[in-house]
């Protein structure tokens, strides 16, 4: 069993606490395909745990295809999507869990998904991973706590007996509600928007939505935060402020974090990990300051023609999806 | 109206204008339509009759309002919108004051409704008065409040709601003449079997969405019509069922009999006493809803189902399972349905499939998105005004005088529906009571929720205007 390189050692700025050496997420040759049309071809990367890694590429290179293939969204066409939390021995299992066909396996308190068989809500529900959308999807008309307790449907679900003790009003439902409440009221106050937990969150301004809303993601407790775009219409000092958030959501919450970036500030500041995709196919994997310079990513984002780059994408086709 | 200036003499010409070519549009439209008649004579032949001065007539009304109009209402709306935000903030706060007076005071005026009926117009009267108002109004409270679950909360257009109100009636009625089993027996029974069928209906209308869920619901509507017409042998057809057990007072039936209710009780004799159950019976089922539903929006399930109207992608997000949470929805809705439409046969001792007509269910929907979606309140007052407007033109016979003997005022029911409908989407295109009540505050517990409302409340109800 192949273990990944560890990409985290190379850091110009503080690294995150014990990197751990076992990834979170294994993608392996992972294709995706509409029709005629080959929106992911043949992608493996892996993300680390306590790691922010990064997801670039010019438009139209697949990233948020990737994105629905992991959480569920989409069935990919080809490979495999392992995801891992608890004790990293579980992914020795890894080949036994695929040739068995099932979606998950234990060992001690280590748990393995293969995430491209499970539905999209029990990505987020049993695989704990969570995620954000390119344009915000909050439930604009309710309220920023209700957006938060909805996140924490699950859990209330069950304390409430799926409704039926709930609505017989039983002490431990009311108590389970309240420490929901509790939780949503962390959050709040890490994103400092306790004054308007009780207003409509389609009211608030744009990039208090987007922090709700990575805010919301959180409370369903994840290992792997998906976040699409988090800094899309952020001014400056939102950028850093996100920055800063994100680095108190991966050290203080052993949350890895898995973002589409087309700030190019933002990605080199805070990435531990970055990913360059260009038609569907990886071009470049490592840390920022190897990304940076490398030619075939300065290539395809400045549009540099074909030749002058080798294997520099498929035909071109590809193109239409993010 | 301020003195002629030189502006609102460009408004003057301008209306004028407006107002010819809507009087043209009304004449090319009119023409055909008022102008000729055909009229079979004694001869049995086919004569053209022309009817130029009603057609004048009606081309004149409709200019006049469009003079009106552009003269009045259209200066007067453009200065509305114009007005500060703050004064829209102040009559929305005191508009939320006045709601919530409203609901106890509805509650109360229903709990005495008959009792006022009796003393205003005798046990005579009172029948009509209890029965044609109060049940009837009630049935479709009920009906209102369970589809507003599906409807309202969910976010499910149901357009074939009245299947389940049907599945329900004939549940009632089937077994109760045959396995002789009491009304307080079938009532969970029907309920129980209204949710089986809404959640059938549910599994393979799941993926749909929007238009296409209407239509599925829709059509599942007419098939459950088409089977009560078609299944002779159970349902007897459009001859549908009659001699439906009537419910009884916790065993004592409403009848002349020495074990009767009146009698039992030392009273004289009146159907009044078996109505006014009848009441208070729809009455408690109608407001079991309403708690069942006020209790479920604050439990999880109820959020997830406001969610799931809101975005269900983001539901999937957040790890719903959208699948459950839709079929609870409909299985919900469907149950009080079914609740409904015992109670329904039970009134009524005689049920056929005219009664579960799709226009059943579109007044019931009609109900729900004129109330506002989501309000109680405003639902129970859609349902008044629909139902009630309709028994209210029953009574217009002095009408009679003006137009005619052969005139019957609920002949235009369709008419004053469509054009009341039009007039609400005008004016609170969210219905009539658009505000939504969070299921849960955080800073805000009760004392502070006043100062809150007025805060969020303008925007909440920022209608577009004009």
């Amino acid at each position: 069993m192949s273990r990944p390189a560890a990409i985290a050692g190379t850091h110009t700025r503080p690294v995150a606490p014990a990197p751990n050496i076992a990834p979170v997420l294994r993608v392996e040759h992972l294709s995706m395909r509409f029709g005629g049309l080959i929106a992911i071809n043949d992608l493996s990367f892996t993300a680390s745990r306590s790691d922010i890694t990064a997801l670039i590429g010019p438009n139209g290179a697949g990233k948020t295809t990737v994105f629905n293939c992991i959480t569920g969204f989409y069935k990919p066409s080809e490979g495999r999507i392992a995801l891992q939390f608890g004790d990293p021995g579980v992914w020795e299992e890894l080949s036994a869990l695929t040739e068995r066909g099932t979606r998950s396996v234990s060992r001690g308190d280590g748990l393995l998904f293969l995430l491209e068989r499970m539905p999209d809500y029990l990505v987020t529900q049993r695989a704990r991973v969570a995620r954000t959308f390119q344009n915000i999807r909050l439930f604009q008309g309710m309220t920023v706590l209700e957006n938060l307790l909805v996140a924490q449907h699950n859990p209330l679900m069950w304390a409430s007996g799926y409704t039926v003790l709930g609505a017989l009003g039983l002490r431990s439902y009311v108590r389970a509600e309240r420490s929901a409440i509790e939780k949503a009221r962390y959050w709040l106050e890490r994103i400092a928007l306790s004054d308007r937990a009780d207003d409509p969150a389609g009211e608030l301004p744009y990039g208090a939505q987007r922090r709700l809303e990575i805010a919301r993601a959180m409370c369903t407790d994840p290992v792997l935060l998906c976040l699409d775009e988090p800094a899309a219409g952020l001014n400056p000092s939102e950028s850093a402020e996100l920055a800063r958030y994100l680095f108190e959501i991966r050290d203080e919450h052993a949350t890895s974090i898995l973002l589409i970036e087309h700030d190019m500030t933002v990605v080199m500041e805070i990435s531990d990990h970055v990913i360059v995709l260009d038609h569907g196919q990886k071009i470049a994997d490592g840390t920022p300051d190897d990304v940076r310079n490398d030619p075939k990513v300065i290539a395809a984002y400045l549009g540099v023609e074909e030749e002058e780059v080798a294997e520099g994408g498929v035909n071109g086709g590809a193109q239409g999806r993010t | 109206m301020e003195a002629l200036s030189p502006a609102s003499r460009v408004d003057l010409a301008r209306a004028l204008r407006q107002t010819a070519i809507t009087a043209l549009i009304a004449f090319g439209l009119l023409l055909p339509l008022i102008g000729f008649n055909t009229v079979q004579n004694i001869h049995n032949e086919l004569v053209l009759e022309t009817r130029w001065p009603l057609l004048a007539v009606l081309v004149a009304i409709i200019a006049a309002g469009r003079f009106l109009h552009a003269i009045f209402i259209a200066p007067a709306l453009a200065r509305r919108a114009l007005r500060p935000r703050q004064e829209d903030a102040e009559r929305t706060a005191t508009r939320a004051r006045r709601v919530r007076w409203l609901t106890p005071f509805a509650l109360g005026f229903a709990l005495v409704y008959p009792a006022l009926a009796l003393s205003i117009v005798g046990t005579q009267g009172a029948v009509k008065w209890v029965d044609n108002f109060g049940v009837q109004i009630l049935i479709y409270v009920m009906l209102g409040w369970g589809l507003n679950i599906v409807v309202g909360l969910a976010g499910l257009l149901d357009l074939g709601y009245v299947a389940f109100y049907a599945v329900g009636a004939y549940s009632y009625a089937l077994l109760a003449q045959t396995f002789g089993l009491s009304f307080w027996i079938l009532l969970p029974v029907a309920g129980c079997l209204a949710a089986f069928w809404g959640i059938l209906l549910g599994f393979p209308v799941l993926r749909l969405r929007g238009d296409y869920l209407a239509i599925v619901t829709l059509a599942f509507g007419e098939i459950i019509r088409l089977i009560l017409i078609n299944w002779v042998p159970v349902t007897n057809g459009y001859a549908g069922i009659s001699s439906i057990p009537r419910p009884t007072f916790f065993g004592i039936p409403f009848n002349a009999s020495d074990e009767g209710f009146a009698a039992r009780f030392g009273l004289e004799f009146s159907p009044v006493y078996r109505t006014i159950f009848l009441y208070y019976l729809i009455l408690a089922l109608a407001l079991l809803t309403a708690a069942m539903t006020m209790r479920l929006r604050r439990l999880p399930i109820g959020r997830a189902w406001e969610a799931l109207r809101e975005d269900e992608i983001a539901c999937r997000s957040l790890g719903i399972n959208t699948t459950n949470t839709k079929l609870t929805a409909f299985a919900m809705g469907a149950m009080f349905a079914g609740f409904a439409g015992s109670f329904f046969a039970a009134r009524q001792g005689f049920i056929s499939p005219e009664s579960f007509t799709f226009m059943e269910s579109a007044v019931i929907v009609a109900i729900v998105v004129l109330g506002g979606m989501g309000s109680l309140l405003g639902v129970a007052i859609a349902a008044v005004i629909m139902i009630g407007g309709t028994e209210i033109m029953r009574e217009l016979d002095f009408l009679k005088v003006v137009f005619g003997s052969n005139f019957d005022p609920t002949q235009y029911r369709m008419l004053l529906f469509g054009f009341a409908m039009v007039l609400i989407m005008v004016w609170r295109p969210r219905g009539l009571i658009a505000t939504r009540e969070p299921s849960t505050l955080l800073n805000a517990p009760r004392a502070a929720r006043l100062r809150k409302q007025k805060a969020t409340q303008p925007s909440l109800a920022q209608e577009p205007h004009g």
